[in-house]
């Protein structure tokens, strides 16, 4: 359902054109978990925003949901996105004017949700801040924004989430219950999760690894289970 | 979701979050300076219209310095015309001991012809529409006459030999001066009562008139008849003519205003474009966000455009209100300076204001808004991802269309449009360049000073465009109240100054010659220095080298005027000492030849007039020619009897003569005054010293008003301070929280940036002093013809209000960079 098709990423730099992701290729399968693992600097992003359609590689082709997003336009990868695509960042990403509540509303009132507010809460109860949905993100704590950030990416209920260094910005018991969390709503509503860190442990609790190094993509070395 | 709904729901939670605030002040400001300048021009374009129809109190007015003969009044009737007539002089009215100079308004039944005269039972008391005109033995005099006689409704009054009570306040009546209210207030009374009065002597300074009015083809028609059969003494004005003037007036009145609106528009402009920015880079990180859930570029871009509406709505609501508080304010200053009451404003100025702040909101944040369309969705993973800079093309033409949008509706004309653009844009790249000079100076005093200075200096190099604005803007709202405080009184000290501490306090006017020994005798009898007595005939220029006055190509307007009007006649033996002898020879003192005159510089100038050119004049009946035979400069400020015609003598012997004559009379000697005006109440006293009180309170008040219009421009400076340290918070707060996790305390943090504030505030003031010393000389030494002193107290007050007012600005627009907590900040770099 989600399938890297040869891609490149080139982008020009003072020395010269700059090669970031070379020749890679997979494919995901629905429901799957896959974590995107390397050292800094290998691609683990770059390749995350192509997969996501949020940018266009140089060449090859991204295919989500049998779709070739680099057919489409910004508006047209927009559409898909907010059809079936959730995202966590590691800086989390709330918008600062908007309270928990609404943060969460965000996407299904993009999708034209009819009844967002209450949608919003559910998912936000089961997320566990029933009791803070009216705080604004300068009044909650790192770990109760990463929640706020989880229940905004499934609370379309998307067919993959990608998710960028989720537990990047807490301390590691934080970052534990924050992944417990996106794995248990993950299983139960059968999403793709596309997971990029650079926790090992984090990476082996997925069904695949994907090792990348200097833009090139590692032979598989076999799955956790 | 419907992005309007969208827009709708998340402008109210901008709004409580006080992202927009900024934003929305810089164009609520806009829109307060043009409501509060518009609807005062608008009240008093409004009271102009309805004085212009009724200016003449007639539909067609004759004027002269004589009686109107009845035959043009009988002829009016055949016409089937409505007829008055008035009379008017300046005269002293008494009540007690107190006295003051009034214009004294004589009229016949039927006055006012056109409009109404109004009245009030008192003084500020509610006025109405009078019935008729004031019966015999009574008058209805302005409140300003009373109030400075100490009198009110019910009180006799001493006018000439005549004991008059007051029966009510005038406080309107159609044909009075428009716009600053004439120099002595009007006494209105009955035709009926001239006779006993006393007043009217021959040569006395009356104006009579013969109003008629009535159906505009029989008007014409009664126009068109007399014309050319009425003789040069007898004036004729229309209503359309009266109007004209009024309007011509008003006109620049409100050029004026408009220009101040300009000014405050145009700071708002650069407040809403800084703000505008700001507001669209803090939105960067939405849009991506939303972007990556899956917003379409058209649902971006009409959310923004939908919000921008509404900021555009809510700042016009919240100026409205802001201006029209501010024009209350401002009418009730000018309200005794503009003769009669202000009309309410129309609702024309909001909808004028409304557009203009949608215009410029389109103009000047669009750009930065169209950018934000284009931000890529990849900022939610890259925070470097920008999206490409709006097109210089399309950010100046969208500003400069708006400016010029707004500038055409005050201006008009299209090439005025083009030049005034045109200089703008060169005085805003001069101003610019003088900001970005004195910022970098002041870059120079960084080596000198402590950590705290270093670093606000330093912030104020690195910011270096946007200080320059800043200055630029600060500095102009500083120059024009720096003009208007100081200067103004600077340059009526130095018009007191030119005056002679024995210049002549008072004149006389009107004196018959029979009245000479006699008033001479009682200046004697008091101890003060028997007056010299001029002679004055009123004549008028008839001919010059033969050929009649009126056909005569003239070298401009004044010249026109000066050999059409009525003209002052007098004649001396010697050349008075305030004159100077420019061209050809000043007659022997015993000379009884042909007249000969003598012209003054300008007058002779203006009207192409040389040495011997004949003048022919017309006086009482009489003509006569009199040859040029010099020219004279003559010094106005002397304040002594001074005539642009000076005859030879003889010249007018046996015309009716009066004689006027000027002198200082100490404060304690004015009882002579009181005592010679009850003796000779055909004599006018005319008190220098309280026209120049009266006159310098004009110049308060007007300039008062003025000040309070430019009060909008240094708002509109203090906007775009608050603008740009908005655009600058997230980097302030967070080199605020790097000083003090390296060390630095609050305080030091605090200096350092209120050094840098105090450094801008120091350059606008420089920038500000300059120009208002600048433009004060050109004003002095141009307009006033006075020689300009430098006041260094004007350096001082310009530089310290500069300091004053962009520190306490800064400081509320900065303090909660400075007060956040470092690790909040640090660490908030997540949210």
């Amino acid at each position: 359902m989600l399938a890297a098709h040869g891609i490149s990423k080139e982008v020009s730099s003072p020395e010269g054109s700059l090669t970031i992701l070379s020749d890679v290729s997979f494919s995901i399968f629905a429901g799957d978990s896959v974590a995107v693992v390397g050292p800094s600097g290998a691609g683990k992003s770059t390749l995350l925003a192509l997969l996501a359609g949020l940018d266009l590689p140089t060449r090859g082709h991204v295919e989500l949901n049998g779709v070739n997003l680099s057919k489409l336009d910004e508006d047209g990868r927009a559409e898909v996105r907010a059809e079936s695509v959730g995202f966590v960042f590691q800086s989390f990403h709330l918008v600062p004017s908007l309270n928990a509540l609404e943060n969460v509303m965000l996407p299904l009132e993009l999708a034209g949700h009819a009844e967002a507010r209450r949608a919003a809460r559910e998912i936000i109860d089961k997320v566990g801040l029933a009791d803070r949905w009216s705080h604004y993100p300068s009044q909650l704590s790192g770990g109760e924004k990463q929640r706020v950030a989880i229940a905004r990416a499934f609370a379309t209920e998307p067919a993959v989430l990608f998710a960028d260094e989720p537990t990047g910005n807490l301390d590691s018991r934080t970052g534990a219950n924050i992944m417990n969390l996106m794995f248990d709503l993950n299983q139960s509503s059968s999403t793709t999760l596309v997971l990029v860190t650079h926790d090992n442990g984090l990476a082996e609790r997925c069904d695949r690894v994907l090792a990348l190094d200097a833009g090139r993509l590692e032979p598989e070395t076999g799955a956790a289970a | 979701m419907k992005p309007v709904a969208f827009a709708l729901r998340s402008f109210a939670r901008e709004l409580r979050s006080g992202e927009v605030l900024v934003l929305l002040a810089a164009v609520t400001l806009a829109v307060a300076a043009l409501t509060a300048v518009g609807f005062l021009t608008d009240r008093i374009s409004k009271a102009v219209a309805r004085q212009a129809n009724e200016v003449l109190a007639a539909d067609l007015r004759l004027r002269s310095q004589e009686p109107i003969p009845q035959e043009w009044r009988d002829l009016g009737a055949e016409f089937e015309l409505a007829t008055a007539e008035t009379m008017s002089f300046p005269s002293v009215v008494f009540a007690g001991d107190e006295n003051a100079l009034s214009t004294i308004l004589v009229v016949s039944d039927g006055y006012p012809l056109r409009g109404a005269v109004r009245i009030a039972d008192r003084v500020f008391g509610e006025q109405h529409p009078a019935d008729g005109i004031p019966p015999p033995g009574e008058v209805w005099a302005d409140g300003a006459l009373l109030a400075r006689i100490g009198a009110d409704v019910g009180d006799m009054l001493s006018v000439g030999e005549l004991e008059l009570r007051v029966a009510a306040v005038l406080t309107y009546r159609p044909d009075q001066s428009i716009g600053f209210a004439s120099l002595a207030p009007t006494l209105l009374m009955n035709m009926a009562d001239i006779g006993q009065s006393g007043l009217i002597g021959e040569g006395s300074r009356v104006r009579y008139a013969l109003l008629l009015a009535g159906d505009e083809a029989e008007v014409a028609a009664f126009y068109d008849a007399v014309e050319d059969q009425l003789p040069e003494s007898i004036r004729t004005r229309t209503a359309e003519e009266s109007g004209e003037r009024a309007f011509n007036a008003a006109d620049r009145a409100q050029r004026f205003l408009s220009l101040t609106a300009v000014i405050s528009l145009l700071l708002s402009a650069v407040a809403v474009a800084m703000s505008a920015r700001r507001f669209a880079q803090r939105r960067m990180d939405t849009v991506a966000l939303m972007k990556s859930l899956g917003a379409t570029q058209r649902f971006v871009i009409t959310v923004s455009l939908v919000q921008l509406l509404l900021l555009g709505v809510l700042g016009v609501l919240a100026g409205s209100v802001a201006g029209y508080a501010a024009e209350e304010i401002l009418s009730r200053i000018l309200t005794d300076l503009l003769a009669g009451d202000l009309p309410s404003p129309g609702m024309m100025p909001v909808v004028l204001a409304t557009g203009s702040a949608m215009v410029l909101l389109f103009g000047f944040a669009l750009p930065s808004l169209i950018q934000l369309r284009n931000t890529p969705p990849l900022r939610v993973l890259r925070h470097d991802a920008m999206p490409p800079a709006p097109s210089r093309l399309l950010v100046g033409g969208l500003s400069l269309g708006a400016v010029a949008a707004l500038l055409y509706r005050s201006v008009g004309d299209p090439l005025m449009l083009l030049i005034l653009i045109g200089g703008i844009i060169v005085i805003a790249i001069a101003l610019y360049l003088v900001g970005r000079g004195m910022v970098a100076m002041l870059g120079r005093f960084r080596s000198g000073v402590g950590v705290a200075w270093r670093y606000g200096l330093a912030n104020v190099a690195r910011r270096g465009r946007d200080s320059a604005i800043q200055v630029v803007a600060f500095g102009l709202g500083l120059t024009v109240l720096l003009l208007l405080t100081l200067v103004r009184t600077d340059l009526l000290e130095g018009w007191r100054q030119t005056l002679d501490e024995d210049a002549p306090n008072h004149f006389l006017i009107n004196i018959q010659p029979q009245e000479r020994d006699a008033v001479a005798q009682l200046f004697t009898d008091n101890g003060i220095a028997t007056p010299e007595f001029t002679p004055l005939v009123r004549a008028r220029m008839t001919m010059i080298n033969g050929e009649s006055v009126k056909d005569r190509e003239y070298p401009n307007e004044d010249g026109r005027w000066l050999a059409n009007r009525e003209a002052n006649l007098s004649w001396t033996a010697q050349m008075s000492d305030s004159n100077e002898l420019l061209e050809g020879t000043w007659w022997p003192e015993d000379y009884d030849g042909p007249p000969l005159v003598s012209i003054e510089e300008e007058s002779a100038m203006n009207a192409g007039l040389v040495i011997g050119d004949r003048l022919g004049f017309f006086v009482a009946g009489q003509e006569f020619e009199a040859e040029i035979a010099s020219i004279r400069k003559v010094n106005w400020d002397s304040f002594q009897p001074n005539f642009f015609i000076v005859l030879s003598p003889g010249a007018l012997d046996d015309m009716p003569t009066t004689y006027i004559s000027s002198m200082r009379v100490a404060e304690d000697e004015e009882p002579v005054l009181i005592d010679l005006m009850r003796a000779h109440p055909s004599i006018s006293v005319i008190d220098l010293g309280a026209i120049l009180q009266q006159v310098r309170g004009i110049i308060e008040k007007a300039s008062l008003a003025v000040q309070a219009v430019f009060v909008f421009t240094l708002a509109a400076g203090i906007a775009v301070l608050f603008a740009a340290v908005q655009s600058t918070i997230d980097e302030r707060r967070f080199e605020s929280a790097i000083l003090r996790a390296l060390g630095a305390r609050r305080r030091v943090v605090f200096a350092g940036v209120m050094a840098e504030f105090a450094a801008l505030g120091a350059a606008a003031g420089v920038l500000a002093s300059a120009g208002a010393s600048v433009l004060a000389a050109l004003v002095a030494t141009q307009l006033f013809e006075l020689p300009y002193q430098f006041n260094p107290l004007l350096w001082v007050a310009g530089v310290s209000a500069g300091i004053v007012t962009v520190c306490v600005s800064g400081f509320f627009a900065a303090r909660s960079a400075v007060n956040a907590a470092p690790v909040e900040v640090l660490r908030g770099a997540a949210t």
